[in-house]
């Protein structure tokens, strides 16, 4: 589907650098956050609300980006264009994609953790 | 300067991102730039902060719940007025036309994500800049604005003291027509009017180098001498003498004003004039004749007094005859095309008096038509003096300014004016002044002088010099007759003329009594014929005085003339009113 890596290590390691002792923090929001939008994804396709589905995919790719998940940010961009035109029909399918994805991505984030 | 202009001061800066993970990186990033950050997790909450507590720079993500991006930038650049708030909005859109939306929507910059750190330092630092420069341009601005407010207000300050000080006089008069600006006074035109106590009056034309306040204090000093020599009888040479001196003690280097003086005399029919610097003024003669009253001195405050010229030069003139003269602004007034009204158009604008109405309509209607301005804009400033019938003018010159100090009022004086000094120095002003100290005789200063100036006249004239009236009777003779006067002048010597004058009280009120006596070998006063001739000796003094009922005597061959004048109380005068006034 994509071949952007599950992490990227580079923009991870100057987070660590800017974070410094909040870094922890970070990354527990972040996993808090994605948990939570994922969950605003798939309220949203339940309600068939394509508006909505588009509107959290867009959020929760900014962060994807910031965080240095470039795959997990690349299926919410997918997510987002799909809800923007109207198919939710295939979401939900992508919905399952971004949760696996994400699993791999807290399971790592979480490594750094202390 | 208030510390928001200083560089290295730590920015507010406002963020509002609904990810808190996104949110959490963009503040440690700025607080690790040393700057103070609040962050808000929607747009309402963003604007809500920002009314509460304002901000510098404002960052803001496009897309958030309760209230998006877009409409929180409209509301905090409406809440920041005119204040620079530099907006900048943080985005992961892609496409250029949700980007173009961005700014559309009131921002100054986008950033996209991932943040990097070296990008936003510059961005903030950027626009710190361009917040700073606008805020130092908007001081800037108010502080303009409020000096040039300041300065207006000043200058109404300065209109009215200028306008107690160099008022109008006698403008109104029905026979001067005038166009000034309202604040002409500003571009350093001045115009004066004040009748000569007696009968006839003086005005002054000028116009001052320079503009604005330079030019109207210079033109303060001018309104007191113009305003108090005529008032108190002196010629308009001794005037300009007095006004050339003063101006060339006070005005620096290159500041002069351009000027003409007038003297009417409505009784003689005769106008002097002294133009310098002026452009030339132009005579109508009731016959449709135009004379050119050309500019022959330099403008006043620019020569020493030794070198500077106030010789008048005399014009008959005719009931009807109307002079105008004008300031710079009336020959360069432009129209559109940047050119100028100038002397041609001045002509053709008087040969068309006959449907305009008069000449100084004719020139007002001229310019405005070449100019396409209303009056209010220019800065013409523009005189018409109409030689009238001498009755005419009645009441003109009852406004001379009144003292209203106490005077002395049982005193006796004898001045004498010798030789070289018959020529040059005119005794009338000072004795009128001393005359003037007598409160009651305040009103009476148009008589007074007439008396003094007859005598005198007719004592230098006819007396020392020993001149014939008769000559005065054809135009010819008219010149002949003063440059006869000029030449004796120069040549007397061991004459005099000798003033007593007498002041005592009496029970309605007070007499003054003149005696002028004078050094030349008399002439015969019993000769009726000369006594009543107009041009003759004696001719207004006299008709006044039998008019009034005074007394007149002649002795010693007629070298010596004695005067009594009689005046009342006001209100023996209003009581006994009708029966001898």
């Amino acid at each position: 589907m994509t071949d952007k890596p599950h992490l990227d290590q580079e923009a991870l390691a100057e987070l660590q650098d800017v974070m410094e002792d909040e870094f922890d923090i970070l990354i527990n929001t972040y996993i808090k956050d994605s948990s939570d939008r994922i969950a605003h994804l798939r309220s949203a396709l339940d309600q068939d609300d394509a508006d909505r589905f588009s509107k959290s995919a867009h959020s929760f790719k900014g962060s994807c980006i910031n965080i240095g998940a470039p795959r997990l940010g690349e299926l919410c961009s997918e997510a987002e264009k799909a809800g923007r035109e109207n198919r939710l029909v295939e979401a939900g399918a992508m919905v399952d994609a971004i949760e696996n994805e994400f699993r791999q991505v807290e399971q790592t984030l979480r490594g750094f953790l202390e | 300067m208030d510390d928001s202009l200083s560089d290295n001061r730590p920015l507010r800066i406002l963020i509002a991102d609904d990810s808190d993970s996104d949110r959490l990186i963009l503040k440690t990033l700025l607080r690790r730039l040393d700057h103070e950050v609040a962050d808000a997790r929607n747009g309402q909450d963003a604007v809500d902060i920002f009314r509460e507590s304002g901000a510098d720079i404002v960052l803001l993500d496009a897309l958030m719940p309760v209230m998006d991006g877009m409409e929180a930038a409209h509301q905090i650049k409406a809440l920041a007025g005119e204040r620079l708030v530099p907006l900048i909005f943080l985005t992961s859109l892609s496409d250029a036309d949700a980007l173009a939306r961005c700014l559309e929507a009131g921002g100054d910059d986008f950033l996209t994500k991932p943040y990097n750190r070296i990008i936003i330092e510059a961005k903030i630092n950027a626009f710190n800049r361009m917040r700073l420069m606008h805020q130092t341009l908007s001081q800037h601005r108010d502080l303009i604005n409020d000096r040039n407010r300041h300065l207006l207000e000043e200058q109404e300050i300065a209109k009215r003291v200028f306008d107690n000080v160099a008022h109008t006089g006698c403008l109104d008069a029905p026979n001067i027509r005038y166009h000034a600006s309202p604040m002409s006074i500003f571009n350093g035109d001045v115009l004066f009017a004040c009748p000569r106590p007696a009968g006839g009056m003086q005005i002054l034309v000028g116009d001052f180098t320079g503009h604005g306040l330079p030019a109207a204090i210079g033109a303060m000093p001018v309104a007191e001498i113009f305003y108090g020599m005529t008032s108190k009888g002196f010629s308009g040479s001794d005037v300009l003498r007095e006004i050339n001196q003063k101006l060339g003690r006070i005005l620096p280097t290159g500041m002069f004003c351009c000027a003409a003086l007038i003297q009417a005399d409505f009784h003689l029919n005769q106008l002097q004039i002294w133009n310098g610097g002026l452009p030339d003024g132009v005579l109508l003669r009731t016959s449709g004749e135009q004379e050119t009253i050309t500019s022959r001195h330099l403008p006043l405050g620019v020569l020493a007094a030794a070198r500077f010229d106030a010789g008048m030069e005399v014009v008959r003139t005719e009931p009807g005859d109307t002079l105008l003269m004008m300031t710079d602004g009336v020959m360069e007034a432009e129209n559109r095309h940047g050119e100028m009204y100038g002397e041609e158009r001045l002509k053709r604008s008087l040969n068309d008096t006959g449907n305009a109405g008069s000449p100084f309509e004719a020139v007002i209607a001229g310019i405005h038509a070449f100019t396409g301005k209303q009056p209010e804009q220019d800065d013409v400033t523009l005189l018409s003096l109409e030689m009238v019938e001498e009755a005419e003018l009645a009441g003109v010159s009852e406004r001379l300014p009144q003292s209203a100090l106490e005077g002395p009022a049982e005193w006796h004086c004898v001045y004498e004016i010798q030789d070289r000094s018959l020529g040059q120095f005119s005794p009338l002003p000072l004795l009128l002044h001393i005359c003037m100290e007598v409160p009651g005789l305040r009103r009476k200063s148009g008589e007074i002088y007439t008396l003094l100036s007859e005598l005198y006249t007719n004592a230098l004239e006819h007396g020392v010099l020993g001149l014939s009236s008769d000559w005065k009777a054809t135009p010819d003779g008219f010149g002949r007759y003063y440059a006869e006067r000029e030449r004796r002048l120069q040549s007397v010597s061991g004459h005099f003329i000798r003033f007593s004058l007498t002041h005592t009280m009496t029970a309605r009120g007070g007499q003054l009594a003149i005696v002028c006596e004078d050094s030349g070998s008399g002439f015969d006063y019993r000769d009726l014929s000369a006594v009543g001739d107009e041009n003759g000796y004696s001719g207004r003094g006299l008709m006044l005085l039998r008019k009034l009922g005074h007394s007149l005597n002649f002795r010693e061959y007629g070298t010596r003339a004695e005067i009594v004048y009689d005046w009342q109380f006001s209100e023996v005068a209003a009581r006994e009113g009708s029966t001898n006034t």
